[in-house]
């Protein structure tokens, strides 16, 4: 099989030695063309290029940055088909085209039901109804005056992967995984708004609804609510995306994107679950015995490789390589990453890099030689609760296939000899 | 510790007696804000408003305002919610989830329909109505007779059949023991063959980056061997946004407000590039056409009646149509109450110019 270096832990820095040596005689083999052009000096480098000798665009270009035009391709993608229409829609995080854990906000997906709602800051109000000792209206001026925290989040939509239920369906890491995104976000956390309004021994159930024209709403127990949600304002740093609930939103963190609303203009505190047509008719998972479970709100440990994957198939040829992937989990931080090359015979621990924040993307690296044979690559994350990423198999056998949601089954890809990746499903 | 000191603060005054107008922060709500907003139905009825509705009643709004989306009998046009039938599926391959199959309770329909219904026209139907689509949607899942009438008094009594369909979260009860055990590293599985590929069923979209992208990483692979010229200009292609053809009679403004405008109509509208007919008919070159000239499109009597007698869309009758749809071509299909402002109605018409063919 292709992965002959697979027993050797990839941190060891013996190995990490050979790693780089092997890889400068892999350079030697694979690129062919630059072998062969080995006498022609190349003209990128002995000519003056264009960049080098005129000036650039400058510092009143481009008062708000965008995207290098080379990076055209990196973009939302959605699926026609999924949907009767636009505004009622979703459209997916380009996975296979970013790195570490934040995920920019131009690129992070959007769901909505009702399109984007445009409602200027001066025109924003967040009013607090029901069992609270006082009945308030706040302007987004009144949430900039209480004390803030700034955390990171992933947000994952329940039926993420959803298509894969019954087997694969998509080609492409963003179609089937992209339902995803990982910000900071800064904001009051709900507790404070809460204690602010104070809420009555009976306040058990919080109701959470939008402003856009389908007034979104959700049922939060009262305990959520108090845990570590947030009203946030900022994303990344700067204001929320209208896309993604400008100038408010609610963040309800490890729980179904669903959950967080967007353009957020209402909190009622109540003493029962509403059972509202997001909590009823969609998001319940329907089992095999045609009964359906309820409040299922967290999202459970899982990972993906996000290259090689569909769209970023290896286009370098044999030699050193770099696979790497997401891991997630909305009960705490992911504690290890295991990979497979080989369908999920055996596996090896990958490399986790970059900040571990509970409820937060964990971005994982798996470098070694590719020996250019076929591959069946899986990644499988372990949570820090020792929850371990199941096989879609094995979900399967708890929930049958018609449960639209929480679908965090391991993920296979197959590897082609030319280097084109396809999504599988193995058996 | 800081921290501690001023969230005591901000607590401090909301100890002190609960009288909103103590408030630092924030003003009280008042009754009637309260009322507007706080639009919620719980299934034991709470919030219900008074009224009443009956089969009749809501067959007719159901006519006219749901069925070009949901279907005459709440079969669904295309992928849009069912919302009838289905009773009995949920254990099949293929489960029908509808309101009589699947919903647990009669509150979630009327809580929906009247704060996301009618799609692109949201919080329009006054509760009377909200009553009668309920009434009509229960006699569609074949629950009540012809002559029902539901009111907030007997809203409670009515019981959807899978309200004992649904169970609370067990996950971590049912499927956490098996999911927690310590994984197998190594020879796990003896054999592993695959059992269905995505590109089979090739329901993956287009990919219309994939080649630039492609392009990219192949010159890098053949350093020295390729010119990046080529593939620029494809990429920055595909980020520039086209820019809408002006009007000569109307100004870039114009247009933009009429973008913005158009927000309302694209419920059921849709204009530019691979604009297609949906609920209503697709736009593009609607401007100084022939009413409902098109042969392709199911057009009401009315319509087409004016476009026979000669009828154009130009910049006054599309004024006096978007002003009050209703009242300007009585009996027409298109459920939208009119814009009031002559200036938007102004902008309105100077998108749809952009577009002409």
């Amino acid at each position: 099989m292709s992965h002959h270096d697979h027993d050797a832990p990839s941190h060891d820095p013996a190995r990490r030695q050979f790693l780089r040596g092997a890889g400068l005689a892999g350079a030697g083999l694979i690129a062919g063309g630059s072998v062969a052009n080995a006498g022609t000096p190349d003209p990128l480098i002995t000519e003056v290029q264009p960049w080098a000798q005129f000036l650039g665009a400058g510092v009143d270009a481009a008062p708000y940055g965008v995207p290098s035009p080379y990076e055209g391709h990196v973009i939302r993608r959605n699926v026609e088909w999924l949907t009767a229409d636009a505004a009622s829609s979703v459209n997916f995080t380009p996975i296979h085209e970013i790195d570490g854990i934040i995920t920019p906000s131009g690129v992070c997906f959007e769901r909505h039901h009702a399109g984007v709602a445009d409602i200027a800051p001066q025109d924003y109000r967040l009013m607090i109804n029901g069992l609270v000792d006082r009945e308030i209206v706040f302007s987004l001026q009144d949430l900039l005056r209480f004390p803030r925290e700034n955390h990171v989040y992933f947000l994952e939509c329940a039926a993420n992967s959803g298509m894969e239920w019954r087997g694969a369906q998509l080609n492409g890491a963003q179609f089937t995984h992209g339902m995803i995104h990982n910000c900071m976000y800064t904001g009051v956390p709900l507790r404070t708004i809460l204690e602010y309004a104070g809420v009555k021994p009976e306040g058990t159930w919080l109701l959470a609804e939008g402003a856009d024209a389908s007034a979104m709403s959700r049922s939060i127990p009262m305990e959520k609510a108090l845990d570590d949600c947030m009203v946030a304002f900022r994303m990344n740093g700067e204001a929320l995306r209208p896309e993604q609930g400008y100038p408010v939103r609610l963040v309800v963190p490890g729980w179904e994107g669903n959950m967080w609303v967007k353009w957020l203009r209402r909190l009622e505190v109540g003493d029962a679950p509403w059972h509202h047509r997001e909590e009823t008719s969609k998001y319940t998972d329907l089992l095999a015995d045609g009964r359906a479970r309820r409040f299922t709100w967290e999202m459970h440990a899982k990972s993906v490789i996000t290259s090689p994957s569909p769209q970023a198939p290896i286009y370098h040829g044999p030699g050193p390589m770099v696979l790497t992937g997401l891991a997630w989990s909305g009960a705490g931080t992911i504690a290890r990453v295991d990979v497979s090359l080989d369908g999920g015979k055996n596996w090896a621990e990958a490399r986790i890099d970059g900040p571990s924040f509970p409820k937060s993307l964990h971005r994982f690296y798996y470098d070694f030689e590719w020996d250019g044979s076929p591959m069946l690559i899986q990644s499988r994350a372990i949570d820090s609760n020792g929850y371990v990423q199941p096989t879609k198999r094995a979900l399967r056998e708890f929930r049958g296939v018609s449960s639209i949601y929480h679908m965090n089954g391991i993920q296979t890809w197959q590897v082609h000899a030319n280097g084109e990746v396809e999504n599988v499903e193995t058996a | 510790m800081s921290k501690l000191l001023k969230l005591t603060a901000i607590a401090g005054f909301a100890a002190s007696p609960a009288f909103a107008d103590d408030l630092t922060l924030g003003r009280a709500a008042l009754p009637e804000e309260i009322a507007a907003w706080n639009i919620d139905i719980r299934p034991d009825g709470l919030g219900l408003p008074a009224g009443s509705g009956n089969v009749w009643d809501g067959e007719e709004l159901y006519e006219a305002q749901c069925a070009h989306c949901h279907g005459t009998f709440g079969e669904a046009v295309g992928a849009w919610p069912v919302l009838a039938g289905g009773h009995g599926s949920l254990a099949n391959e293929h489960p029908e989830k509808t309101i009589g199959s699947y919903w647990p309770y009669l509150s979630t329909v009327y809580d929906y329909v009247y704060r996301a219904m009618p799609y692109g026209s949201a919080q329009s139907l006054e509760p009377n109505d909200v009553y009668a689509l309920t009434a009509y949607l229960l006699y569609l899942n074949d629950l009540v007779e012809d002559d029902f009438e539901l009111s907030q008094e007997n809203f409670a009594e009515i019981r959807l059949p899978n309200e004992d369909g649904f169970y609370m979260d067990d996950r971590i009860e049912t499927e956490w023991p098996t999911f927690t055990q310590e994984p197998c590293m190594s020879d796990c599985l003896p054999e592993v063959t695959i059992a269905m590929r995505a590109a089979v069923l090739d329901v993956t979209p287009d990919d219309p980056v994939s080649e630039a992208r492609e392009a990219q990483f192949r010159a890098m692979n053949e350093m020295g061997a390729t010119s990046a010229a080529d593939q620029v200009d494809e990429t920055t292609e595909i980020a520039d946004e086209e820019e809408a053809g002006l009007s000569t009679v109307y100004t870039a403004e114009q247009v933009a407000h009429g973008e913005r405008e158009f927000r309302q109509c694209a419920a059921c509208h849709q204009v530019g590039d691979n604009a297609r007919d949906s609920a209503g008919p697709q736009l593009n070159g609607v401007y100084q056409a022939v009413v409902a000239g098109r042969g392709d499109f199911r057009f009401s009597d009315v319509m087409r009646n004016a476009g026979e007698e000669g009828m154009i869309w130009d910049a006054a009758t599309l004024d006096a149509f978007l002003a009050n749809p209703r009242e300007h071509l009585p009996r027409n299909r298109m459920s939208f109450r009119g814009v009031n402002d002559a200036e938007a109605r102004t902008a309105l018409v100077a998108y749809l110019a952009s577009f002409a063919d």
